[in-house]
């Protein structure tokens, strides 16, 4: 949290906190009207700011927005939507040219045309209905590209998007067959892309968009291994081409209901929201599991009751996750500082923390809590924490002169924006040793400019800050 | 020297991360341990699923070009390796010529069809299989770790040395932490600031990392990985001040192997270096012979090639053996997309100055109903027990019981390959 954001929920209650959090519609969705403004963070142009067609300048905006929205559920919940129906730009450019690829991830509805990027969806369903979003997703280009449904066909149905709808997306391995994967194949045969009228990969307004081919579309009767319908039947009938559509949504729908992706998709809400140090707890899974299933997959009351639940707020769920890069890069800025900081310096530093945005390793996503953690990852960390340190030097230098007059003044002062776990009496040690290490403390400007940048390094860089 | 040992959780194995030697001993670990003149493994991860049959190509199978018809590999294009013992002609893929002429050498093994009973199709748990070398779990340690695990005490912190940013399952244990090098370049440990004032930061960084945070494992966890990370610094740089005596390819793969070989010539003394290359989950536009898996080809077979000849020529090649592998291989017939999807028994391949080469195992014929078949014929069905090669290479070119490792006798039916 930025000191502005700290100020701004010290006053209020759990529950005022977590209705503002949850219920963000009230709020403009006005962040991104602030970019270029002089007293937030910055983005490098080259040229012009892109970033509906450029992938670089979306991942600027994108940070932007993590950093600035006045909605930061918004924005971490299209963080937690980006992982679950992982998609990577490197497939997609491969397929359409950066052009394409970026805007089939990031473009805003309206600014070209064409449909919406894959990010602006997960915005907009951000805590809306998972049956909805999830079959959108089955229909945004990004994603038909990605799992190549885009040459499913009747003749030769395409597996990648059928397997994985039910393995990462829904129920998860164990609680589907591989004969149910050659069946969604089929049912998906026929969910195609279409270019617009005289496309080209390099122009902007060139769009691809998707379309039911229903002469591609395998028409025959499909039988799962669970129950499709709501009186229990486990067959799709065989229809019509014109209606074959409606396979897919049946199995979307039936999928979405199904009780094991609302207990899969509770404890993925644990993992991100309570705790990767202590195991899904049963009863928080199967209560957030009923609310999901009695909302009838709403994931705004599904939230609501994770934000509140006494699991959430328990003592022992602080400082109990791995923090992701995105996340750490985000904090890191709102905590230390953003004069004159340039977003697309988080770039080279996310990658090698092993979270480039919009390029996650596969359709898994990425592989989370301490799997971030690596010799050379954690390098990342602490060598991203310098180059912010280092870039937020004279504005530290400023807000910490009034109590930089003895060493444990600075500290403190520092740990009132830095927010890391419990530090020991060591490493407390071990920073006092810093301060002192260049002689005297005379709490000097020269001084206190070089020493609390190494201290905010020291600090963001630590293990303690590692945790959220 | 004191060495500490901090108990970290993953999905219930005890893994004890990177122990806390002093840089001025670490060389002399490795020289006690014998590691720098060792014999050394270097393992690489097809990530995605490797269609095996476009690697080593059957080109008089006709079932291989009427299942294939816009994917397969002409058969005149092929680089031809000979035949099998059961009379099949093969061929790599013709964008290997690297590996082609290591096989020319005699120093490159093709161990077909290598695989587990009940194949796993999903990347994930396919990948953790053959990482726990268990194929009833795909949780626990990796069977690299537990080799790890055996060698002598105080461990050198740099025994292992992987070249991907993330820990792989095959590398995980319960005694010893690896260390994660994905790029020497930026295995270095920034500042704000210059001079005395980086240093001062340095000393406390070291010194906040090794704070044992008793009764906070998971802060141990990072703590000790942060640390790891310092101690390793000056060693791992020792890699890049290399000059190869080859031109490797500007790709990932290729720097990751000029990175390995450049710690294998200046004498880091890692036993096991681990790489990955991706992008082998071809489920469209395979390409026959071009295409998306000609240039996955390309980079492989260029990158190892460079790699042989570089260590040949420093005189490194008999103490280096290259094992590959991938997750699972891919269906007989293409989809719709001119790709394939996930199938079932892949090819291992094992080369360098020691191995063995030769084609080991014996094709699957593609003809529906063949019992090489599974999976109603739509997939290869496995000949060679995968943990059979991994016994192999633990019990004759590492030198350890494989036993104990592996859980299990896997020693026969092992292909010979040394």
């Amino acid at each position: 949290m930025s000191p502005a954001e700290t100020d701004n929920f010290r006053d209020m209650s759990t529950a005022a906190a977590v209705d503002y959090l949850v219920d963000y519609e009230g709020r403009p969705d006005d962040v991104d009207s602030r970019i270029g403004r002089s007293d937030h963070a910055q983005v490098t142009t080259r040229d012009v700011f892109t970033p509906d067609i450029d992938i670089d300048d979306a991942r600027q905006r994108w940070l932007f927005r993590m950093i600035h929205t006045r909605r930061p559920l918004q924005e971490k919940m299209a963080l937690f939507w980006h992982n679950h129906f992982a998609t990577a730009f490197s497939k997609l450019s491969a397929d359409s040219g950066n052009t394409q690829a970026a805007k089939m991830f990031a473009q805003k509805a309206g600014v070209l045309r064409g449909p919406q990027g894959q990010l602006e969806l997960f915005r907009q369903y951000a805590l809306g209905n998972f049956r909805d979003l999830l079959l959108d997703v089955a229909q945004d280009p990004a994603m038909v590209v990605w799992l190549d449904g885009k040459s499913n066909t009747r003749a030769k149905p395409q597996e990648n998007f059928g397997r994985e709808i039910m393995e990462l997306f829904t129920v998860g391995v164990g609680y589907y067959t591989e004969p149910d994967v050659y069946a969604a194949a089929r049912v998906f045969s026929g969910w195609n892309l279409r270019r617009s009228e005289g496309f080209r990969a390099d122009d902007p307004n060139s769009y691809q968009e998707f379309i039911y081919n229903a002469d591609q579309h395998d028409t025959s009767v499909k039988t799962f291994s669970f129950p499709i319908y709501s009186n229990g039947d486990k067959t799709i009938p065989a229809r019509s081409e014109s209606g074959g559509m409606q396979d897919g949504v049946d199995l979307i729908t039936a999928l979405a209901m199904h009780p094991e992706t609302a207990r899969r998709l509770s404890r993925k809400l644990w993992n991100f929201f309570v705790s990767e140090i202590i195991p899904p707890d049963a009863g928080f899974v199967d209560s957030t599991a009923a609310v999901y299933l009695q909302n009838r997959s709403e994931m705004r009351p599904v939230v609501r009751h994770v934000l509140t639940s006494s699991w959430f707020t328990d003592p022992s769920a602080q400082f109990a996750r791995y923090s992701w890069p995105a996340e750490f890069v985000t904090r890191a800025i709102k905590e230390v500082g953003w004069q004159g900081f340039s977003l697309d310096k988080a770039k080279s530093p996310l990658s090698n923390m092993g979270m480039l945005l919009f390029e996650p390793p596969n359709v898994g996503g990425w592989p989370t809590g301490s799997n971030w953690f690596s010799t050379a990852t954690m390098l990342a960390r602490s060598n991203f924490a310098a180059t912010l340190a280092a870039s937020q030097k004279d504005f530290l230098a400023t807000a910490l002169t009034p109590d930089g007059t003895t060493p444990q003044g600075l500290i403190g002062a520092m740990l009132d924006r830095v927010t890391p776990a419990p530090l020991d009496t060591a490493p407390q040690d071990a920073l006092v040793s810093y301060l002192l290490a260049g002689g005297t403390w005379t709490g000097s400007s020269s001084q206190i400019s070089t020493r609390a940048a190494g201290l905010a390094r020291l600090l963001i860089g630590s293990a303690e800050y590692q945790f959220v | 020297m004191r060495l500490s040992r901090r108990l970290f959780i993953r999905d219930g194995v005890a893994t004890v991360t990177l122990g806390l030697a002093a840089p001025s001993f670490l060389s002399e670990i490795a020289h006690a341990q014998g590691l720098s003149s060792s014999k050394r493994l270097v393992v690489v991860y097809l990530g995605g699923g490797n269609d095996a049959l476009n690697t080593l190509i059957p080109y008089q199978d006709a079932s291989y070009y009427s299942r294939r018809p816009t994917i397969a590999i002409p058969a005149g294009q092929v680089l031809q390796v000979g035949a099998d013992v059961s009379g099949r002609a093969l061929g790599l893929h013709p964008r290997l010529a690297g590996l082609s002429n290591i096989f020319k050498d005699g120093r490159l093994a093709l161990i077909q069809r290598t695989g587990y009973a009940n194949s796993s199709r999903s990347h994930f748990e396919a990948g953790d299989i053959w990482g726990t070398a268990n194929p009833q779990s795909s949780i626990g340690s990796g069977w690299l770790g537990r080799y790890l695990d055996t060698l002598p005490r105080p461990l050198d912190a740099l025994a292992a040395w992987n070249t991907t940013g993330e820990t792989p399952r095959a590398l995980l244990s319960a005694l010893s932490g690896v260390p994660a090098i994905p790029n020497v370049a930026t295995y270095t440990f920034a500042s704000p600031n210059r001079g005395a004032a980086a240093a001062d930061e340095k000393v406390a960084a070291r010194a906040m990392a090794a704070n044992p945070a008793a009764g906070r494992p998971h802060l141990a966890f990072v703590n000790s990985t942060s640390l790891g990370a310092i101690e390793t610094l000056d060693r791992a740089a020792q890699a890049i001040a290399y000059t190869p005596s080859v031109v490797y390819p500007n790709d990932g793969f290729g720097l990751a192997l000029r990175t390995v070989a450049g710690a294998i010539v200046r004498g880091v003394g890692s036993r096991i270096y681990w790489l990955q290359t991706g992008g082998f989950d071809t489920h469209a536009q395979q390409g026959a012979g071009g295409g998306n898996y000609g240039a996955l080809m390309g980079t492989l077979g260029d990158g190892l090639g460079a790699f042989y000849t570089d260590l040949r020529n420093q005189a490194q090649i008999n103490d280096t053996t290259v094992i590959l592998y991938s997750e699972f291989g891919r269906r007989i017939s293409e989809n719709g997309s001119n790709g394939t999807d996930h199938g079932a028994a892949g090819l291992m391949m094992a080369l360098g100055g020691s191995v063995r080469g030769g084609l080991y195992g014996t094709a699957a014929s593609l003809a529906p109903g063949n019992p090489t078949l599974e999976n109603s014929s739509g997939d290869v069905h496995y000949e060679t027990d995968f943990r059979s090669v991994y016994a192999r290479v633990l019990d004759q070119w590492l030198g350890v019981n494989s036993v104990p490792i592996l859980n299990g006798d896997f020693r026969a039916g092992a292909p010979a390959i040394f």
